[in-house]
């Protein structure tokens, strides 16, 4: 049975979440009715800052040429990849350094090193040892992407409970039983959470690549539109990103509820 | 002739840090005979878990030895009940026999028994944030008790819970430990838990710590006041 001042509060927190919801969108509702009023009456420069209709006109030529989902999936597959290959990557080297406090103390500067390094540098060396393809903008994005998950599955296995490991130590548990049994699950719930910083990680990998090499994807549209002064093409491009981050996001937030155990 | 399970003889213990050399334990002397409930008093800061870390193999000595009765299994727990929050409460009680690779089902119906008899029969598939401090401490001692060790090392292991649940949970907890018939070392620096809960008690003093006195308790004819008054003299007195 529910009280009615449970009724009362849960009806409180509906209204509110809504409230919020609506005035959410009505931000981007608003933005999106004074850029086009902007550009209708001529007082923002279509040509340097487009407008809403003209995007869509551009969405819809690039979805009738098919080329719209070509470009969206081709990304998508990118900042997939890198996504699960710079977390399996952070995984392995963190465990690694966690078995090993030593190596762990030696390697620190350095990994503190190529953390703070703007790895766009490396991109005209990864295309010469690569080559100019999908590869080497994989490869730029794991740049980014795995020193981060390793910086941060790193801090959360040494920053586990050392009163936990005690206890597991006078159960005659080994170093692998307290890895397993005690790192890895009670570290989860942010390994988990780190996954939201991750995905944007391989974002910026991904669409910095894909300025360097592709001849495909929402990088490269965004490029070509700048290189040709199409303004439309490279705020499309944006958009674009823009959408697909969200959906992402939520499918990640989506996912790490599910597995969440506590 | 009481049973010796534990000799611990001259023992003593220095900490090194980069700034110095701190001296903890100094030519402590002990003997745990079996069945013997045993508390370790002391100035917080003056080595008294530091004694029962070097009884669990936990931590190096410097100085002494300390002696064994062969295979002597020990048990042992902490300030706080560190049950692990991903795991229910039977799965928290059966992790020592999983470590151990005793989990067989004759083994898990024991702790299932264990966890009714003690009164968490309704918890055995909730979680630890689903239990009170007083029920989640008594759930970890299930979890040293199903490993069946032959002297428990208990650290404090009241302090985090208040007043009124302390003193029930360690009235609790000795009974228990007496009907499993097992032997009982605990750290505190609560006088009257230690008094409730012992038959011998040891003071120690401040660092470098070493053996103040030693009350042996008559459980039928116990003068608690005095007692009381004796040892916080001793604890204060340096």
């Amino acid at each position: 049975m529910i009280s009615n001042e449970r009724k009362k509060y849960l009806k409180k927190r509906k209204k509110e979440k809504i409230l919020i919801l609506f005035f959410q969108i009505l931000i981007l509702f608003l933005f999106i009715i004074i850029w086009e009023l902007l550009s209708r009456f001529k007082i923002i420069d279509t040509f340097l800052l487009s407008s809403p209709s003209n995007i869509l006109k551009t969405i819809i030529k690039l979805y009738k040429s098919n080329n719209l989902f070509s470009h969206i999936f081709k990304t998508l597959d990118e900042i997939i990849i890198s996504f699960v290959l710079g977390n399996i990557i952070g995984f392995i080297i963190s465990s690694i350094l966690w078995f090993n406090k030593k190596l762990s103390l030696i390697l620190d500067p350095y990994l503190t090193i190529i953390n703070s390094l703007p790895k766009v540098a490396f991109g005209p060396l990864i295309i010469i040892l690569v080559g100019a393809n999908t590869n080497s903008i994989i490869i730029m994005s794991l740049l980014i992407s795995s020193i981060v998950s390793i910086l941060n599955m790193n801090t959360f296995f040494k920053n586990t409970d050392k009163n936990i490991i005690k206890i597991i130590k006078t159960m005659g548990g080994n170093k692998y039983d307290i890895f397993f049994r005690v790192v890895v699950p009670s570290n989860l719930n942010y390994i988990l959470d780190s996954f939201k910083v991750n995905i944007s990680m391989c974002f910026v990998g991904v669409i910095m690549g894909e300025f360097l090499v592709s001849k495909e994807g929402i990088g490269y549209l965004i490029n070509y539109g700048s290189q040709i002064f199409n303004m439309n093409l490279v705020l499309t491009g944006i958009i674009l990103l823009v959408l697909l981050t969200i959906i992402l996001y939520l499918i990640i937030n989506l996912i790490i509820k599910k597995i969440k155990r506590y | 002739m009481m049973n010796k399970i534990l000799e611990i003889k001259n023992l003593s213990k220095f900490y090194q840090t980069n700034e110095k050399e701190i001296h903890v334990l100094d030519n402590i002397n002990i003997n745990v005979f079996q069945n013997d409930f045993l508390g370790i008093i002391g100035p917080s800061g003056s080595g008294k878990s530091t004694i029962l870390s070097i009884i669990a193999n936990l931590e190096d000595y410097d100085l002494g030895s300390i002696i064994k009765k062969d295979n002597l299994k020990i048990g042992y727990m902490l300030q706080k009940d560190y049950l692990m929050p991903y795991l229910t409460i039977l799965d928290n009680c059966l992790i020592g026999l999983k470590i151990n690779k005793k989990c067989t089902k004759e083994n898990i119906e024991k702790t299932k028994k264990m966890l009714i008899k003690y009164g968490l029969g309704k918890y055995i598939n909730s979680y630890p944030d689903d239990l009170s401090g007083g029920q989640r401490q008594r759930a970890a001692l299930i979890r040293t008790l199903v490993l069946d060790p032959d002297i428990l090392l208990l650290d404090e292991p009241f302090s985090a819970l208040d007043y009124q649940t302390r003193l029930n949970i360690s009235k609790d907890i000795k009974n228990i430990i007496k009907e499993e018939k097992k032997t009982l070392i605990i750290v505190t620096h609560d006088i009257n838990e230690a008094i409730n809960m012992c038959n011998r008690i040891i003071v120690l003093s401040n660092t470098p710590a070493k053996i103040k006195s030693i009350y042996k308790i008559d459980e039928d004819n116990k003068d608690e006041m005095y007692l009381y008054k004796k040892i916080w003299s001793d604890l204060t007195n340096d």
